[in-house]
């Protein structure tokens, strides 16, 4: 059996509330500032994983896993998304020969 | 005692490694450190008592996300001016909103901090708090996952099968293209 590290009744999620809330305001900071499209994409999966470490914390707090079922669907679906949102990019560079965020301001020409 | 220390040690770590996601230049140089930033937040679960979580997050995210980044990455073959220099002015409205937005989440959950910190406090005289520490083992999650989480189980295989049909037509090249070159 693998030991348990923080027994329940001690474990207390606000520096979790503050540690990922700092990584979520990161991301958008990330998402604001950067041109490069697939660092915008990363800054997304970072924000993911912020509300991921948050779930995760809660469960721990309240003794239950259903958060953690969550945090796993979480996981299925940047999955999913981050290979539709590649290959959209992929398609997106063979047009313009670029992957500044800037110069798809009309996506249909 | 040890467990604080570490866990402070961790969360500095990972805050750092994040803002190098979006102070490198490179994207290459981003995606590695968002691949240690996830490793590390995957030891934020195993302190949690989520190995479950924290495997999935390695082999899921590190393994295979960051991967397929990487490798996007490589053959898109970028050139230097694929990315100017934002304009400072951006940068600082982007610093004050980011901040803004963590004032106001930090404030609008501020009034659970006192409740969750004494609901800790309350459990700990409670009998029923034992059986519930080891939830995030294999075993506790699949049984859950199995039985009353069976359907959006199910449902997110036809979602993996409509992203990799999406991923399929989306990525071929087209007839047209093929002659081009």
């Amino acid at each position: 059996m693998i030991p348990l590290i923080v027994s329940q009744a001690e474990f207390s999620t606000n520096f979790y509330l503050i540690l990922s809330t700092i990584l979520f305001s990161i991301g958008a900071i990330g998402v604001l500032t950067r041109k490069n499209m697939i660092v915008l994409l990363m800054c997304i999966e970072l924000m993911l994983n912020a509300v991921n470490l948050l779930l995760v914390s809660f469960s721990t707090a309240n003794g239950t896993g259903d958060a953690q079922i969550f945090v796993f669907f979480i996981v299925v679906v940047a999955a999913a998304e981050a290979t539709v949102g590649l290959s959209i990019l992929l398609m997106a560079y063979r047009n313009r020969r670029t992957i500044n965020a800037d110069l798809f301001k009309n996506l249909n020409s | 005692m040890t467990y604080e220390i570490l866990t402070y040690i961790l969360g500095g770590l990972t805050i750092g490694t994040a803002l190098m996601v979006i102070l490198s230049k490179h994207p290459l140089r981003s995606v590695l450190y968002l691949v240690v930033t996830f490793f590390l937040i995957s030891g934020h679960f195993l302190l949690m008592n989520a190995q479950f979580i924290a495997i999935v997050n390695v082999i899921v995210y590190a393994g295979a996300i960051m991967v397929l980044f990487l490798f996007v990455l490589m053959l898109l073959n970028l050139d230097k001016d694929n990315e100017p220099k934002t304009p400072w002015l951006t940068k600082f409205i982007a610093v004050i909103s980011g901040g803004a937005l963590f004032t106001v989440i930090i404030a609008a959950t501020s009034e659970s901090f006192m409740h969750l910190s004494q609901k800790a406090v309350e459990k700990t005289g409670d009998a029923i708090v034992k059986v519930s520490d080891q939830e995030g083992l294999v075993e506790n999650l699949g049984h859950l996952l199995f039985t009353e989480y069976i359907v959006p189980f199910e449902v997110s295989s036809i979602l993996f099968l409509a992203s990799m049909v999406g991923a399929v037509l989306l990525a071929k090249r087209e007839k047209q293209t093929i002659v081009e070159l």
